[in-house]
């Protein structure tokens, strides 16, 4: 789970991600699917904590980005991302339906949004859009 | 040969009629497909972490609604994290009660929130027992020398 140690830098050409969740069971789930991917992650349990670890200097290609989160909610966590220069691809994951919710979601600066229960096809569709 | 074929039928008709009578949906399937060489336990591990979180949760539920003044906030906040948590893991009947749970939250409905409080409880203990059941039987076809049918 652990991603590499040069700060900024990669050992190799693995993908990498961060999930960002406050559920342990969904992060147990989301690092699976992208283990089998062949993708390297790390967790952490809220939007603080996202923003944080990118502040000490981390990047990855993909975070997934739960919505409720305490502390720091997925919204402002997404949009104090953007607001540092992170460009890279955030997929909003959640299992709220209402339209509005998902719309200030998505305009916080999401380049994709997945209903939960995230699945291997959603995530391989969130993927294809990193590499298209 | 014979052991295992009886084992493994016994699995699949067992795992069948999880499925029919509603205790898990597809996501769990999708979990299953998960498991490989790499992670030989990955549905064991994930199932310990769901029944520990709902046992978390089904506690903080039951201490908010003992209140005097109820918070129902509190209380659907807790309910919102164990419907994402079996969404997540497949445990559909589990997650149909949250749904209904969330509605009496926000109606700040206490003797509904107690009687789904129930329902949840009794819900969650019967899949533990019919998950430790199933996860029993993989362990029996292993041990008999076979391997565990994959589910379509």
């Amino acid at each position: 789970m652990a991603a590499q140690g040069i700060q900024g830098g990669r050992k190799s050409n693995k993908m990498t991600a961060l999930v960002a969740d406050d559920n342990m069971v969904n992060r147990a789930i989301h690092h699976r699917l992208l283990d089998n991917l062949g993708i390297e992650s790390e967790a952490v349990g809220n939007g603080k904590e996202a923003v944080d670890i990118h502040c000490s200097g981390k990047n990855f290609d993909l975070i997934l980005m739960d919505m409720d989160m305490p502390i720091m909610n997925g919204i402002e966590a997404t949009r104090k991302l953007r607001e540092m220069g992170i460009r890279s691809m955030i997929a909003g994951v959640s299992t709220r339906s209402v339209e509005h919710e998902i719309r200030e979601f998505i305009e916080a600066g999401l380049d994709d949004y997945q209903e939960k229960p995230l699945t291997m096809s959603k995530l391989i569709s969130i993927i294809h859009k990193i590499k298209g | 040969m014979d052991v295992v074929n009886q084992l493994q039928r016994q699995f699949l008709d067992y795992s069948a009629s999880l499925h029919r009578e509603g205790f898990l949906d597809d996501q769990f399937t999708q979990l299953q497909k998960l498991q490989d060489e790499n992670s030989p336990d990955f549905v064991v591990e994930v199932a310990s972490l769901f029944f520990e979180d709902c046992e978390k949760l089904i506690n903080n539920m039951a201490r908010a609604l003992e209140q005097q003044g109820v918070d129902f906030k509190q209380v659907d906040a807790s309910v919102h994290q164990l419907k994402g948590s079996s969404s997540s893991i497949g445990a559909m009947r589990v997650k149909n009660v949250c749904i209904a749970f969330r509605s009496f939250c926000e109606a700040q409905n206490r003797e509904g929130c107690l009687r789904c409080l129930q329902q949840v409880t009794h819900e969650y203990s019967l899949l533990k027992n019919k998950l430790q059941t199933l996860f029993r039987l993989e362990q029996q076809i292993l041990a008999a020398g076979g391997s565990v049918p994959a589910i379509e």
